[in-house]
């Protein structure tokens, strides 16, 4: 009963551990957002075409965020 | 998932509407039990023939409003196709189009309340994150032969890293179907969970004095999280078809 205890504390604490992921994917989003933004204000008529690439960058840094939610979703309801 | 521990939490908790239940009773699920799952994704199915067959009806020279939204899709992603993935990438755009009409009205459709998102389910995107992965390789080993490799085998960098480089394209390129999956399912379910997580916060006026300070901050949250996930329902089915156009681009043209 103990050894059930201990572990349902430890998926608990793995699980706001695993948030802390979301952090360096926010850090990695608006490095993203705001190098183009920054680019795109010294040349405004290059912007346009770069939305794609802004959008791509976005998801791969993001997928990483989603990744650690992942975990933590595995360690609350899968383990 | 655990149905008989959360009574002492919430009050409802913000998993349980990802649960897929049959939808006449019972409790087997068979491949072909009618479930919530299948009936919203024919509810998309019907919306998506709605809007494209019913819609552009008419074909009128000044289209109704109903019918430029269908035109202003179609030309939407087939500007991306083209800008993306080049024009010779075009013949897949009729694959592509419909990925994205799936996807972007699954992700509309669900944001109705009581319903179910079915792209929310990693089963239903990694299916078609598994088809496209296939697709892409097929696609690019039948253009190329075996000249497809060369996308592992960066040509620009010294040669002494260019075995490390490829080893680190390989894992890459065998990542992306389950980034492609997990982005889009992860996004949506993180999103509806959240809603649910500020909805089980508002009813708590009816059960404490703290609640005066509670609940309308929560619904204020709400109206902000439901804006903001009406903006991530386009902008996932957007990423997740111009990475559609990426692993395509690759494929067609794999020199880098």
């Amino acid at each position: 009963m103990e050894l059930a205890a201990a572990a349902a504390l430890g998926k608990f604490i793995g699980a706001g551990l695993a948030c802390i992921g979301m952090g360096g994917s926010a850090m990695g989003v608006g490095n993203v957002a705001g190098n183009f933004l920054a680019g795109a204000l010294r040349n405004p008529s290059a912007a346009a075409g770069q939305t794609a690439t802004l959008f791509i960058g976005i998801a791969f840094a993001e997928a990483l965020g989603i990744f650690s939610f992942l975990v933590a979703l595995l360690l609350m309801f899968a383990v | 998932m655990a149905t008989a521990e959360h009574s002492d939490g919430l009050a409802f908790h913000p998993m349980d509407q990802f649960i897929v239940k049959p939808l006449f009773g019972g409790e087997t699920l068979n491949w072909y039990t009618p479930s919530n799952a299948t009936l919203w994704m024919a509810v998309v199915i019907l919306a998506v023939i709605a809007l494209f067959v019913l819609g552009t009806r008419g074909r009128a020279i000044v289209p109704s409003r109903i019918q430029s939204v269908a035109e202003l899709a179609y030309g939407f992603v087939h500007k991306m196709v083209e800008d993306v993935a080049g024009k010779d990438a075009l013949k897949f755009f009729p694959y592509i189009f419909t990925l994205f009409c799936f996807i972007v009205f699954s992700n509309f459709v669900g944001l109705l309340p009581k319903a179910f998102t079915t792209t929310s389910h990693i089963a239903v995107t990694a299916l078609m994150a598994v088809a496209v992965f296939l697709t892409v390789t097929i696609v690019g080993f039948v253009k190329n032969g075996a000249g497809f490799l060369s996308l592992f085998w960066v040509s620009s960098a010294p040669l002494a890293l260019r075995p490390i480089l490829a080893l680190i394209e390989i894992i890459s390129y065998f990542v992306r179907p389950v980034s492609h999956s997990i982005r889009l399912a992860g996004n949506m379910m993180a999103g509806h969970a959240v809603i649910k997580v500020f909805a089980a916060f508002a009813p708590l006026i009816l059960i404490s004095g703290i609640g005066v300070a509670v609940t309308p901050l929560s619904i204020l949250a709400i109206v902000a999280m439901y804006a903001l996930e009406i903006l991530v329902a386009f902008i996932q089915a957007y990423v997740f078809t111009i990475l559609t156009c990426v692993y395509l681009k690759d494929a067609l043209h794999p020199h880098h």
